[in-house]
């Protein structure tokens, strides 16, 4: 399946990170895995090691396998003098997981972001593609049973 | 064309060509600026920001190591702005570091270590977050510990770059960047082979070869073992620098003597082996010459080159010649016919190299080397292991009493001594090459076009009865990678390889330039010891592999004859296929002939 994603570009190195999200958009645990990359380590003849540091350079990319839902709460100053860091607390103590990990049911991974843009709403997360501002306690458990319950 | 440049460096006027950066126009004119990642002989990496210095009409420092000088530049090595800066950024480096210099590896030869004691630093300043990242000793050969790592990026360049191996690669960034393999696999499961380069540049203790010392002192001073020990030919050109002598100097009999006062019980040299090899890997060549083959061989002594051939390039693994290395063939025949020669068992025999090589304790462990019934050579000591060796026997190497080798496996030739500097199993090899296919003896013997530090090396030699022969050499993996290329592309394309016989080593410069030589490495000083071992060659009385006696008593009391049956089953070997991404034996690429 990882020849198919690969087919769709040419081989050409600039096509390195397209074929990195591709992957890891498809793939039902949102990462890139240590077979993925040596197919396209072949595929571009690209080394798997220089794939590898691509991939931990970027935060965008897992190497681990991830949650169905993907949390990134923003680290950034202005959303931490708004008091991320309550925030943060109450998404580890709610899901029992540390940053970068997924809870043992598989739905969620708690990951940290660089500034989403949107200080005005600060503190802010993303959920996937949505984003969530203007966050208290509360809301954080009013949103993740949701997406529970919507699950 | 490069401009000449004026600049003033610390107020003083220098005239220097434009296509040098601040740090190589200050070292030129012997004016010292601080440096952590920057080593003259790789590209510049940036990353330490020790370099500062002012340069006129510019608001901010610059790093010397990657800015190019410029007509009327102004630069200012030293203020207290500058000392601050440097201090600062040492401060920040040590605040992550594992600061535990009496016991670690590079002390006394540490980077890190004498710009810290250089600048003044005060090693609390900050306090200490070190990552509690786990040792790797996976490896045979290699040992990584990123809790000494400064993320200098010197082992990427040259892993990546300079040996084109693609083992090591940066990992995530900013404050968290460090050294690493494809998903941490560590170093035995990624595509190294084990060359030590990356040790040899790294400024610190965070690369390092795998110590054997241990199991040698036992053996040594184990009453029922008899330990048997081979030095290579870089050894005695690389001991000088460390006992304050010159550098280059050659120390063959001192290295003896030093030897035989720590307790080994005899004293060989792979030299003696180096001269068997050109007689085995010789008769292969022409052998090979004679019967038309379009394929070339290709030398099989550096096993760092070895594994990176069966990753790399299997497909040419049949024309690799099949004659172990110097150092293999000594320990098989320590434990056949020295033990018959001296009516020992090789059940009690340990047989130790001294090699200026980390692959080398790779190369003892491979399971398809123990032709002799047993492990064929035991343990793999570096030079630098064995410099501590010296060292912790208390021994005063520079003013110890010259003595020779025990008789037998140690006496050698010109020939022998220059397979320790690139080019030199070439030139040995055409020395004896050109009898055994004319009968007749090669007058001039200094081949010079194949001697030097050029990466690749091409000559062609006139031989009577056969026409011209043609030979290329290479030293460092990059180097191989190019000559590899126009091998398989020729045998693809014309079916035929452009060389007949080609000398290939991991390392820059040859085994002088190896990876388990002492830190501070460089090309120039890979340059000196290899000049130290050519001047032997010129001094010794026989320069030529197949005039030395000792091996011509092995073949009649032992082998017979150049691959001989017997020969072929102790002094010959073959290679396996292995994946790019772990290192692995994926099958046999060649079968061992018996
Ligand atoms: S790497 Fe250098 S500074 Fe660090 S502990 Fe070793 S000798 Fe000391
Ligand atoms: S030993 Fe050689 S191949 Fe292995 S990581 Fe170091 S430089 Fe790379
Ligand atoms: S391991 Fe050594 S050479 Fe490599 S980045 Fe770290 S300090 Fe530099
Ligand atoms: S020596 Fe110039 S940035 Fe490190």
């Amino acid at each position: 399946m990882y020849k198919e994603i690969c087919n769709k570009y040419a081989p050409t190195k600039d096509n390195l990170i397209y074929i990195l999200h591709d992957i890891q958009d498809t793939h039902p645990q949102h990462y890139i895995s240590e077979e993925a990359v040596e197919v396209v380590s072949e595929y571009l003849k690209v080394p798997a090691n220089h794939i590898f540091g691509v991939l931990t350079f970027y935060s965008m990319y897992s190497t681990k396998p991830r949650g169905t839902n993907i949390i990134r709460l923003c680290e950034s100053p202005p959303c931490y003098i708004k008091g991320s860091d309550n925030i943060l607390r109450k998404l580890k103590t709610m899901l029992s997981v540390n940053v970068g990990e997924t809870t043992k049911d598989g739905a969620f991974t708690l990951e940290l972001a660089a500034c989403l843009g949107v200080c005005g709403n600060a503190p802010v997360m993303m959920v996937n593609d949505d984003v969530y501002g203007d966050l208290t306690e509360e809301k954080i458990e009013e949103i993740i049973g949701k997406i529970r319950g919507g699950n | 064309m490069a401009k000449t440049v004026n600049v003033w460096l610390d107020g003083h006027h220098v005239e220097v060509p434009d296509t040098m950066t601040i740090i190589e126009a200050a070292d030129k004119y012997g004016v010292h600026i601080p440096r952590l990642c920057y080593h003259p002989d790789l590209p510049p990496t940036a990353n330490c920001g020790v370099c500062v210095v002012e340069v006129s009409g510019n608001p901010t420092p610059k790093r010397a190591c990657c800015t190019p000088v410029a007509e009327g530049m102004k630069i200012t090595t030293n203020s207290n702005k500058l000392r601050s800066y440097r201090k600062t950024l040492t401060e920040m480096i040590l605040s992550h570091h594992d600061v535990k210099c009496p016991t670690c590896s590079a002390n006394n030869k540490c980077e890190l270590q004498s710009l810290a004691n250089n600048l003044g630093v005060n090693p609390d300043a900050l306090p200490n977050i070190m990552p509690n990242t786990p040792i790797d000793d996976s490896s045979l050969s290699i040992v990584r510990d990123v809790t000494k790592c400064i993320a200098c990026g010197r082992c990427v360049t040259v892993c990546n770059e300079v040996q084109t191996v693609y083992a090591l690669t940066f990992s995530d960034r900013g404050i968290h960047a460090h050294i690493d393999t494809a998903f941490s696999n560590g170093i035995a499961n990624s595509p190294c082979v084990n060359c030590g380069q990356c040790t040899v540049y790294c400024p610190t203790g965070a690369l390092r070869e795998r110590n054997d010392l241990d199991g040698v002192w036992e053996a040594i001073l184990d009453p029922t073992k008899h330990v048997v020990v081979q030095e290579a030919p870089a050894i005695r050109v690389s001991l000088a620098e460390e006992f304050g002598m010159e550098l280059g100097t050659v120390t063959a009999k001192k290295m003896y003597a030093a030897l035989r006062k720590i307790g080994f019980d005899a004293i060989m040299d792979t030299n003696f082996t180096a001269d068997l090899t050109i007689l085995e890997e010789g008769t292969e060549c022409v052998t090979k010459l004679k019967s038309g083959s379009k394929r070339p061989l290709i030398t099989s002594c550096s096993p760092g080159w070895i594994k990176f051939m069966e990753t790399y390039y299997p497909d040419l693994a049949d024309c690799v010649s099949t004659a172990k290395s110097p150092m293999s063939m000594f320990g098989v025949l320590a434990k056949t016919y020295y033990t018959q020669e001296h009516g020992l068992d090789p059940a009690n025999i340990v047989s130790v190299a001294i090699m200026p090589c980390t692959a080398k304790k790779f190369e003892a462990a491979r399971p398809e080397l123990r032709d002799s019934g047993y492990q064929d050579t035991d343990f793999v000591l570096t030079t630098r292991e064995f410099i501590r060796m010296i060292k912790e026997a208390g021994i005063d190497f520079k003013e110890i009493k010259e003595e020779d080798a025990d008789e037998g496996m140690s006496f050698y030739t010109g020939a022998g001594t220059i397979f320790g500097a690139t080019g030199g199993v070439m030139e040995a090899a055409i020395r004896s090459a050109y009898t055994l296919v004319t009968g007749e003896e090669l007058e001039a013997i200094d081949i010079m076009a194949v001697r030097g530090l050029k990466g690749v090396k091409e000559a062609t030699i006139p031989v009577p009865g056969f026409g011209d022969l043609r030979v290329v050499v290479a030293h460092g993996l990059s180097n191989a990678r190019i000559v590899m290329d126009k091998i398989r592309e020729g045998l693809a394309t014309t079916g035929e390889s452009p060389w007949h016989f080609v000398e290939i080593m991991a390392c820059p410069g040859g085994c002088v330039g190896g990876g388990g030589q002492p830190y501070g490495n460089n090309m120039a000083m890979r340059a000196r010891r290899g000049e130290g071992l050519y001047k032997e060659d010129r001094n010794l009385p026989i320069r030529k592999s197949h005039h030395n006696p000792e091996v011509t008593r092995i073949y009649e009391r032992f082998l017979g004859s150049p691959n001989s049956p017997l020969a072929v089953k102790l002094l010959h070997t073959h290679y396996f296929e292995r994946s790019v991404n772990t290192g692995q034996i994926i099958k046999e690429a060649t079968h061992k002939h018996h």
